[in-house]
């Protein structure tokens, strides 16, 4: 067990996967030399090599193309987009290509790829630098998408999307790379799909994804102060998502509770709460209730990027005042 | 005074003059490739036209829905670079890529059910016309959206050059691939990484229905870009076999050689429109019945000819051709619709289409 930051979680679970698999190769935008912007990739380079650790021009294309290529070629890739906002120029590799090689061609293509990308708000960057697409990608069949909240999740997600033959993107949260967690020593491999109950509860299921879920626990520990207790899930994995967690956590409280940083519409709280107003409609005892971002492209000044974030407060107000 | 305003037309289609083809070059018959290889590709030759007009034909019966783009008049390019291969190099096509499939050794029957729809196609009847794909062939797959599969058929090279296999990636596309982003992002990566790839511009004059020169800044779409990444300009006649053959030979051992990435522009013409919808009106008649002139098969034919092959095993590779389109095409229609279960295969690794529990 060792202390590490999600940061660090993150170069250390692509290093265990590395070690593990000398076919694997990974390339993106000053990964290698630079050890990332994030400083997510450090190391990497010194114990892998140029030839394994590559540095690429800014050509997001070129970058996603060259991934699937290997990949369907029988060499498994990590490619990075430096920040996902970015996969919009590339989107066409990811929605068209990457994610319906398989099907089209009547199962002869394989695309082991795992694209790794900064995500989410935070860092005060503005409205190109700052989003949540997870529901960018969600929206596509074909595409495994995965967004863990601490080093632990990091590292044993990264192992599974790394194992996982199919594509998948792993979204990184801008704002949790800072954040410290235990990490158990040795091989830490996860499993996709499995979402994760961090806090049992009885009165409300709080559903949280990355960086919303230490806040949705925040609001929770605040909320017990009240006398109410809420079941926190962290979804980790939109697709192939855990419906059954989600269901049954949803059954025992009989309110459930989103908490989304994406832009309202669209966002995968809606799947969730469709899923559920269809399924165990009669185990509720209210109204889902949807915890967003407004929809609106983020603003860039401190003040006003933290107004359009879910903040503790929001999600504690908003379960106080309409649990009833 | 007139109030007139006197346009000379961007895209003034109209009085546009026609672009009339080079002639044959005569030497090609001297270059140094054996008989064998030229008769078969006479043969492929027999067997993309013959395959294709075939295609056409169901079309017009109705038996083939949605969307088709036929190289019918452009088969020399296919042949040239597909006979050029090594059997384990990767072909990565565009949805003009019957020809390029049925070049790798795709065989006719699935090629020609997927067309139809049918559980016997290639892809199980779940690709279609602009898909077509045989991996085991190296055929790694058609590609719909342009210039996306430029970048990924680097990827094939990059694998391959990690492997040590000495395989080379050839990506196919259209003159208007050319002035998309990933052409360029790709030919800049290619270069950088010295990748075996070979991209391989079939201009045909048109984008679709607008003719090329009025929509790029050059007059050879790609060959005149080629200076911007370093690479030798190369333009091939790409309605002979044997140029395109010879020309296929020259980048391939390049790129073998580990020296890196080539850009070849070949110069052809379709024979119809640009697809199934399109009957190609905006072509200046006289260009039309100028290229037709340059078909390059009866050009082929005349030279194997000329080299001393006989009309009647020329004739014999046409009518056994003409036996496996016939057989193609009974394989095709015998085939079955898919089954309503495979709309949930293959989504994923697990032959499934599962996003939950």
């Amino acid at each position: 067990m060792a202390q590490l930051s999600y940061r660090d979680a993150v170069s250390a679970g692509i290093a265990q996967e590395m070690r593990r698999d000398p076919n694997l190769v990974m390339l993106g935008e000053d990964i290698a030399g630079a050890g990332g912007v994030f400083k997510t990739t450090v190391g990497l380079l010194d114990e892998f090599g140029p030839k394994r650790v590559r540095d690429t021009p800014i050509s997001e294309q070129a970058i996603l193309g060259a991934a699937m290529g290997a990949a369907m070629t029988g060499i498994p890739v990590i490619a990075e987009i430096m920040f996902s906002d970015f996969l919009a120029v590339c989107w066409d590799i990811v929605a068209n290509e990457m994610a319906k090689s398989r099907y089209m061609t009547g199962g002869q293509v394989s695309v082991p790829v795992v694209i790794r990308t900064a995500n989410g708000a935070g860092s005060r960057f503005g409205a190109q630098h700052s989003q949540s697409v997870e529901n960018w990608c969600m929206m596509i069949p074909g595409l495994k998408v995965v967004a863990p909240s601490n080093p632990a999740d990091v590292v044993g997600l990264m192992a599974a999307a790394v194992r996982d033959p199919d594509p998948v993107v792993f979204f990184e949260h801008k704002s949790l790379f800072a954040t410290k967690g235990e990490v158990p020593s040795g091989e830490i491999v996860d499993e996709l799909g499995k979402a994760t109950i961090v806090r049992a509860g009885s009165d409300c299921t709080i559903v949280a994804l990355a960086l919303m879920v230490p806040r949705a626990l925040q609001a929770a520990e605040r909320l017990a102060e009240e006398g109410i207790s809420a079941e926190v899930i962290d979804v980790r994995s939109l697709v192939p998502l855990d419906t059954q967690a989600i269901l049954g956590s949803v059954s025992k409280t009989g309110r459930l509770y989103t908490v989304e940083e994406n832009p309202r519409l669209c966002g995968w709280g809606a799947e969730v709460a469709s899923i559920v107003a269809d399924e165990v409609f009669w185990d509720l005892d209210g109204p889902v209730v949807r915890i967003t971002t407004p929809h609106i492209p983020l603003p860039s000044a401190e003040v006003l990027e933290d107004l359009a974030l879910p903040s503790v407060d929001r999600i504690f107000e908003t379960v106080r005042d309409t649990i009833g | 005074m007139s109030t007139e305003i006197e346009e000379p037309g961007l895209y003034d289609y109209g009085q546009r003059a026609a672009r009339l083809p080079d002639p044959v070059d005569r030497a090609n018959a001297d270059l140094d490739i054996p008989v064998d290889v030229r008769l078969d590709m006479y043969e492929l030759q027999q067997s993309l036209r013959q395959f294709e007009k075939r295609a056409y034909d169901l079309f017009m019966e109705n038996l083939v829905k949605g969307t088709s783009h036929l190289s019918l008049g452009m088969e020399a390019v296919a042949t040239g670079f597909g006979r050029a291969m090594r059997p384990d190099d990767y072909t990565f096509a565009t949805y003009r890529g019957h020809a390029h499939t049925i070049a790798r050794g795709a065989p006719l029957g699935p090629v020609m059910a997927e067309l139809l729809g049918r559980e016997n196609g290639i892809l199980k009847g779940k690709g279609g016309s602009m898909h077509l794909t045989s991996v085991e062939h190296g055929m790694m797959g058609s590609y719909a959206i342009i210039g996306a599969h430029l970048c990924i058929a680097n990827g094939a090279g990059w694998s391959a050059q990690m492997r040590g296999t000495e395989q080379v990636a050839v990506a196919f596309f259209g003159d208007g691939t050319t002035n998309i982003g990933a052409f360029h992002e790709a030919l800049n990566f290619a270069v950088i990484w010295d990748l075996p790839v070979v991209f391989v511009c079939e201009n045909n004059l048109y984008m679709e229905y607008t003719p090329i020169d009025l929509v790029s800044a050059v007059p050879n779409p790609a060959a005149d870009r080629a200076a911007a990444y370093g690479l030798d300009r190369i333009v091939v006649d790409g309605n002979d076999a044997d140029a395109v053959y010879q020309a296929a030979t020259s980048v391939f051992d390049r790129a073998r050689r580990g020296e890196g990435p080539s850009l070849v522009e070949a110069i052809t013409y379709r024979h119809g429109g640009h697809s199934r919808a399109d009957p190609g009106k905006y072509r200046p008649a006289e260009e039309v019945e100028a290229w037709m002139g340059r078909d390059p098969i009866p050009m082929y034919h005349q030279r194997l000819l000329d080299l001393g092959v006989s009309e009647a095993e020329l004739g014999a590779i046409q009518q056994s051709v003409a036996g496996r389109v016939d057989e193609a095409t009974e394989f095709a229609k015998q085939g079955l619709v898919p089954s309503a279960d495979q709309l949930f295969v293959d989504v994923w690794a697990d032959g499934g289409a599962s996003w939950r529990n």
